[in-house]
């Protein structure tokens, strides 16, 4: 025992070849995390700049013919396909709704293509469709373009749905990270971490005391309604894979500033808590289908908040934090006894701890 | 949420931090052995608090980072084999072996599935008769009581194509080898809460006694450390080295008897390789001779693989509590959880990955 730890106090500081060169993709890739960000870095950017892609918002901002519109898309791979607060149909919908409603637009027409594995049973398909159906009109949007492929039994997973969104922006000025500035206030639309443990839970068959269901829904209203009473808009993001660190980390990176934040203001239901304490995961790291972060300038975060109270009463709306002057790209918080820590982001998905 | 909210609360870890501060009058160093305390201390910013004469040492207790590089190649050659489903607690498998890790294994068309519970991989094994379903059995004496009777409930369903990886490691030897070091800074241990609850406290007594240490067995709320650190630094000022117990509320002087008894049937001590330290002499567990059958080593003739550990890595010396994360040249340049050197940098609970999550200093 102690020869070996004399030989290793003996150490060389040489480079070894790390894995970081994956020769495939993993599953990490798509998860919101750091993995994501190098695939985004390093083969989209490059390959596809320009002005509207690399302003690296939910949507591009588009101007034609003096018209300021929102254009985004997004694909929706869910299993199981139906969960509960919500479905793949629902999902495809309200998700590239809320990538347009981010972008101070209001949603008008979305396209739909769908990739179905042989054998789906047509009544899944149906209720898939009926569902988004009824999300649209939610939403106010219509589905105005389509496609359909059909894929070899085992070659999906029942079925795959690749939504676009086409909306006009309604805000006076630009909304994006680039707006962002010191003094803004982070407001939060509700609680969060609901969709991801909703579908950890039907997926894993873990059962919890009272079923998770997931935040799944539009936010078009309470995006509508903090521009409507005046509320000077900075940014907004909804959350999604990687869950509210994922959000501000991309904002503190693009908006070059440091965001603090203070957990115990951040609403995470009990169930919610309970489910991510038993696995060892964090909440602030769990995946949304239904919140988001609104950057507001310190002068109407007040009027903000009342806004959001008022349009979304059920699910606690909350001032998060401050952007302040810092380390640029950084995002603190200040834990529940009290010291600072960084909010990073997790390097793939976060995986259920040992013991 | 009960049990939780009252262990994580400012007021009260702001009198213990002026607890500690008034007990301390020169500079002690703590080891705290259990990697979930390690997490919950740079993840709430617990050493903050403390007075600058107390220095927070993290100890070998993360499963994942202790884990020899030889058995997660061994596992990677398992899992890589037609017709196995190889099956692994999630934070196992994004840990570097030798060439891959478990997630590229399944990314390259492995069947790699994450369990829960030991007793999924025997129900997998039960549901997929054509298949050979391995588990990964990692972990300290936490996880070797399910560990166990995942293998007892296989041989009593009379599975034939289920077996173990077992990896097991046992929490005193490590903490004994660590003492007994000449190198070794530690004046006092918080030991590990969990471990505790299984396996009881005697066994603790002795190294107390032998070395002269305090040994606090302790919890893994943020208020538990910080109760742990007083009780251990009061012993430390009145010069008393006695084994004593924070973590009342889950650990009995006995532990569980019904979980060492399952333990001790299927189980037997055995020499263990511990990544970045080197072979302990009964430091782990093995499965006895009678449950052979389920031994993954023997079927697979995987027992004789070795691998070279990287020199450059320091995680032998961090998991001693001889460096801290940062004093590595390779920390957050060369080593990052992308691309980790070594275990310490992987594991949710790898002092490393904790300090790279929450303390990367200025770049």
């Amino acid at each position: 025992m102690t020869e070996l730890m004399d030989a290793s106090a003996d150490f060389t500081a040489s480079c070894p070849l790390p894995i970081g060169n994956y020769p495939h993709v993993l599953l990490a890739h798509g998860g919101g995390g750091r993995l994501m960000q190098q695939l985004i870095d390093g083969v989209f950017g490059p390959a596809f700049a320009n002005p509207a892609l690399d302003e690296r918002h939910d949507g591009a901002h588009l101007t034609l013919g003096g018209q300021r519109l929102a254009f985004t898309t997004d694909s929706y791979v869910v299993r199981p396909l139906f969960f509960p607060g919500g479905d793949i149909g629902a999902m495809a919908v309200n998700g590239t709704v809320n990538d347009l409603a981010m972008c101070g637009a209001r949603p008008r027409w979305l396209s739909a293509g769908f990739i179905l594995e042989e054998g789906l049973p047509m009544e899944t398909l149906q209720r898939v469709v009926a569902s988004m159906q009824t999300a649209a009109a939610a939403a106010g949007v219509e589905i105005v373009t389509g496609d359909t492929k059909v894929v070899d039994k085992g070659r999906g997973d029942g079925l795959f749905i690749t939504t676009a969104g086409l909306g006009v922006i309604e805000s006076p000025g630009r909304i994006g990270p680039g707006q962002v500035r010191v003094g803004d206030v982070v407001l939060l639309s509700g609680d969060v971490g609901r969709h991801g443990m909703a579908i950890m839970s039907v997926r894993e068959g873990l059962e919890f005391e009272s079923p998770i269901e997931s935040d799944c829904a539009p936010l078009v209203a309470p995006v509508m309604a903090l521009l409507d009473a005046g509320v000077k808009v900075s940014c907004l993001r909804d959350l999604t894979r990687g869950g509210l660190v994922a959000a501000l980390n991309e904002i503190a990176d693009a908006s070059g500033l440091q965001i603090d934040i203070v957990e115990s203001a951040v609403p995470v239901i009990e169930p919610v808590r309970g489910a991510c304490e038993i696995l060892g995961f964090d909440p602030l790291y769990v995946a949304n289908e239904g919140r988001f972060v609104a950057f507001v300038s310190p002068d109407t975060a007040e009027l903000a908040l009342t806004v959001l109270q008022r349009a979304l009463p059920d699910i606690r709306p909350a001032r998060i934090g401050d952007v302040v002057t810092g380390r640029p790209g950084l995002v603190t918080l200040r834990s529940a006894i009290g010291a600072t820590r960084i909010l990073d982001l997790l390097s793939g998905e976060q995986l259920p701890r040992i013991c | 949420m009960k049990f939780m909210d009252e262990y994580r609360d400012a007021r009260l870890a702001a009198e213990y931090a002026q607890a500690i501060r008034r007990a301390v009058t020169r500079p002690w160093t703590i080891m705290e052995v259990c990697g979930g305390q390690t997490h919950a201390i740079v993840k709430f910013g617990v050493d903050e608090l403390l007075p600058r004469e107390l220095t927070l040492v993290h100890g070998p207790g993360c499963p994942v980072c202790v884990t020899p590089l030889e058995m997660i190649d061994r596992a990677l050659a398992i899992a890589r084999q037609p017709g196995v489903i190889f099956c692994s607690f999630g934070d196992m498998l994004r840990v570097p072996g030798s060439d891959t890790d478990l997630l590229s294994v399944k990314a390259a068309g492995g069947d790699v599935r994450m369990v829960y519970s030991p007793l999924d991989a025997v129900r997998i094994a039960r549901e997929n008769p054509g298949c050979e379903v391995v588990f990964f059995a990692v972990g300290f004496e936490t996880t070797a009581p399910p560990n166990a009777m995942a293998v007892y409930q296989a041989r009593r369903a009379g599975l034939k194509n289920f077996s173990m990886l077992v990896s097991h490691v046992l929490v005193p030897p490590a903490m004994e080898a660590i003492l007994s070091s000449p190198n070794c800074r530690v004046q006092g241990f918080l030991a590990a809460g969990h471990v505790c609850a299984v396996m009881g406290y005697e066994e603790y007594l002795p190294i107390a006694a032998r070395y002269r240490v305090p040994i606090v067995v302790t919890g893994f709320e943020p208020l538990d450390i910080l109760h742990g650190v007083l009780l251990c630094v009061e012993q430390l000022e009145a010069g008393r080295a006695e084994v004593e117990n924070q973590y009342a509320r889950a650990v009995r002087r006995e532990g569980n008897p019904t979980a060492r008894g399952i333990v001790s049937e299927v189980f037997e001590v055995a020499s263990r390789k511990w990544r970045g330290v080197g072979e302990i002499p009964s430091s782990g567990y093995r499965l006895r001779e009678e449950f052979a059958a389920f031994d993954a080593e023997r079927r697979f003739g995987v027992a004789g693989q070795t691998a070279d550990e990287p020199t450059e890595c320091l995680s032998g010396l961090i998991l001693q509590g001889l460096k801290k994360p940062h004093e590595c040249p390779a920390f957050g340049s060369r080593c990052t959880p992308e691309r980790p050197l070594g275990a310490t940098m992987v594991s949710n609970e790898g002092a490393c990955a904790a300090y790279y999550r929450y303390r990367r200093p200025a770049v």
